[in-house]
């Protein structure tokens, strides 16, 4: 598949589960009660101690408040979204075991020949269940663990259940109860002592419906010494009526371990995404976020890490395309909890066509996280007077002896520059396209090439029709 | 189109209203080299923003013409198509734009195809080595940097009407010496440039066909190199 066509396939317009001819076997749709959740852990055949994690986020999620700082949730009701469908397909480990209008789906989004060439290992989600994962046999035999999420619970329950929703816990927010409630779907991976998994892994998400919550569950465990890079895609036709997505993705950097996660979303321009995403680093571990954020009307993501031990790092870059009428709220959270604890934040948006693009961010370095130092770099571009950005960072330091820095900008596409380019035989569409490809190439560069190649495209489609300088 | 050259006529220019150039002729004919030389705030700079069409500079009268043609009011990217290339005094930082995807980008633009090994050659012409491609566009280059790297861009645009706004300043005099050389050299392959400066010491290394002398906004001489004897001797007010 050429870039092109794979950029054609990114837009995806004509499909829909009614198109794909797909009849669920189960839908569970409606008001979020007790004895909905019940019938969510019975259908995915749960075992006791799941359901009662269920049970005990939805009691928390009826008793949390909506944060009263969210905007543009008003159109969000959540009795009216169908919570879980299942397909009624067996999951396929080669694509030749899926339906072919099912199959020539995926084919268009490029993914079997992305694995063929790059990936260890790949899962792909329609709706609310993996319909597609396999992963290299090698990998297998070194003790690597990649399994959809709700197979993991019954297979490794002693060992998902020391990770499941520990870091990020059901009582975070009203959200990360509901996703406690509701969550189906997404893959639980474990990385044995130093392995290295080197090349990526990813985990592909589908929504094929309106009015659909998708809240896939995602855990990553890189034991001791290991390495791993994972990437998130995520993709939606448009609908008439918006859908919304409440994921959680938990990674667990055990010592001296380096853990790369790279998100490259994509959502239709209807959907509520709400992402909910933490790390716990030990001692001498790296974690490494890279989101690339493209897709969705409404957008609440911010990575976060806990440097829990000595000489932990990590890194969350983030690029934001608030274009049209959309709110785009990201940024990161980092908290120091030891010494010598590094942190670096880079995040740039941009804001077209009347879209808002909010960074929300905080760095709390802990007393006793000596000699810690956290950097924190967001950059604002506006491109014409009907967008906006706007910047809240929060740093809370008790240690005297570590050193943060916040260093934010907000600025319009320079008339200066345009000019040059223009000077140089570029048109003032192909000089904004340039200043925009400049203005983000720091972070493209961390994601890995094909995606880097995609969202470079998808960029210049996006900028290619922006109307006239402010 | 015959190349003649270009021919500035008569022009009056405003910007936010201020009269920033008065009635200004000049022609710059193929192969020549036209030194335009003024006090600072004279008006060289918004002669040569005008030439290149900046939006921010209004032509209340007069005209430009490019080998006859009216360009007056072309945009700058159709001025640059047609052949005139303005090396800046004080080019923008552009942040995470590398060097040589500017400049195979622009070169594509300018439909000339230019190779890895063409860019290289431009860079080592004016003094600068292949690590700079890989640079963002003048963040954290040196004065004299940008003026190499300016020139070479007007190496792989080959232009037919080279504008030099400054090239000297900010080189050091091994610099100086290399980049008015060559600017002979395009001047002796067809190229007209209009070369602004304040450097007498570049311009007798130049040593340009004509010398043009600004003042408040309007030609207030064209002389040959002698002229320069007079404002090293007397300063511009000794013109007057």
């Amino acid at each position: 598949m050429s870039k092109t066509e794979l950029l054609e396939s990114l837009t995806l317009t004509d499909i829909s589960l009614d198109s794909l001819k797909v009849r669920p076997k189960l839908l569970l749709r409606g008001r979020i009660s007790r004895s909905l959740v019940e019938e969510l852990s019975r259908a995915k055949k749960e075992p006791p101690w799941m359901l009662k994690l269920r049970l005990r986020s939805l009691e928390l999620f009826e008793k949390l408040p909506t944060p009263n700082w969210l905007v543009g949730v008003e159109e969000l009701d959540l009795e009216e979204l169908t919570h879980y469908i299942q397909l009624g397909y067996e999951r396929a480990s080669s694509w030749d075991e899926l339906p072919e209008d099912i199959r020539k789906v995926y084919e268009r989004l490029g993914l079997p020949e992305i694995e063929k060439r790059a990936l260890a290992g790949l899962s792909a989600q329609l709706e609310s269940e993996n319909i597609y994962l396999a992963f290299k046999k090698f990998l297998e035999e070194q003790g690597v663990i990649l399994m959809d999420m709700s197979e993991a619970v019954a297979k490794y329950p002693d060992l998902v259940q020391k990770y499941f929703m520990r870091v990020f816990p059901p009582s975070d927010h009203k959200f990360a109860a509901l996703h406690g409630a509701l969550w189906s779907g997404g893959v639980f991976l474990y990385v044995p002592p130093n392995v290295r998994v080197e090349a990526p892994i990813e985990a592909f998400f589908f929504i094929a419906s309106e009015l659909e919550s998708q809240m896939e569950h995602t855990i990553i465990v890189a034991d001791e010494g290991s390495f791993v890079h994972f990437i998130e895609g995520c993709s939606a036709p448009l609908f008439k009526r918006y859908s919304f997505h409440n994921g959680m993705v938990e990674i667990y950097a055990h010592r001296n371990s380096h853990v790369k996660f790279t998100t490259v979303q994509n959502w239709s321009k209807n959907l509520v995404n709400f992402n909910n995403k933490r790390a716990l680093v030990e001692e001498g571990a790296v974690v490494e976020w890279a989101e690339g954020s493209i897709g969705s009307k409404i957008s609440y993501v911010y990575p976060s890490a806990i440097l829990k031990g000595r000489n932990a790092r990590v890194s969350i870059a983030n690029i934001t395309v608030a274009k049209g009428p959309v709110w785009k709220d990201g940024g990161a959270k980092v908290y120091h909890l030891a010494p010598n604890t590094q942190s670096e934040v880079i995040s740039k948006s941009i804001s077209s066509n009347g879209g808002v693009s909010v960074y929300r961010g905080l760095i709390k370095v802990a007393r006793g996280a000596k000699n810690s130092t956290a950097s924190v770099k967001c950059d604002s571009l506006i491109m014409d007077k009907e967008s906006k950005a706007f910047t809240y960072p929060k740093n809370e330091v008790e240690e005297e002896e570590a050193y943060v820095v916040h260093e934010a900008t907000t600025g319009r596409i320079s008339e200066d520059i345009l000019y040059y380019l223009e000077t140089r035989g570029f048109k003032e569409q192909e000089a904004r396209r340039l200043i925009v490809l400049g203005y983000v190439g720091d972070i493209l560069g961390k994601l890995p090439f094909e995606y880097k190649m995609v969202f470079r495209k998808v960029l210049e489609l996006e900028f290619e029709e922006i109307g006239g300088y402010a | 189109m015959e190349n003649t050259g270009l021919r500035i006529e008569k022009l009056t220019v405003a910007v936010a209203s201020r009269k920033v150039l008065k009635d200004v002729s000049l022609d710059v004919s193929k192969g020549e080299v036209v030194a335009l030389i003024g006090p600072n705030g004279s008006g060289k700079t918004s002669l040569a923003f005008t030439v290149m069409g900046h939006p921010n500079y209004k032509v209340e009268n007069g005209r430009i013409l490019l080998h006859g043609e009216d360009i007056t009011s072309l945009k700058p990217h159709e001025r640059a198509y047609k052949g005139i290339f303005l090396v800046f005094q004080s080019p923008p930082d552009i942040g995470g734009l590398p060097v040589g995807m500017f400049l195979q980008e622009m070169t594509t633009k300018r439909g000339i195809e230019a190779s890895i090994n063409d860019i290289n050659n431009a860079l080592l012409e004016v003094g600068l080595s292949d690590h700079y491609l890989s640079r963002n566009l003048y963040e954290g280059f040196s004065g004299g940097e940008k003026k190499r790297l300016e020139f070479a861009q007007a190496l792989l645009f080959k232009p037919q009407i080279l504008i030099l706004d400054e090239l000297d300043s900010g080189l050091d005099i091994e610099g100086v010496r290399l980049l008015t050389g060559k600017t002979r050299e395009l001047a002796g392959s067809g190229v007209g440039v209009l070369y602004i400066s304040h450097n007498i010491a570049a311009l007798r290394l130049l040593r340009p066909n004509r010398v043009v002398v600004m003042m408040n906004g309007g030609v207030v001489a064209v002389d040959g190199l002698e002229i320069l004897d007079v404002i090293e001797e007397k300063g511009y007010q000794g013109l007057v």
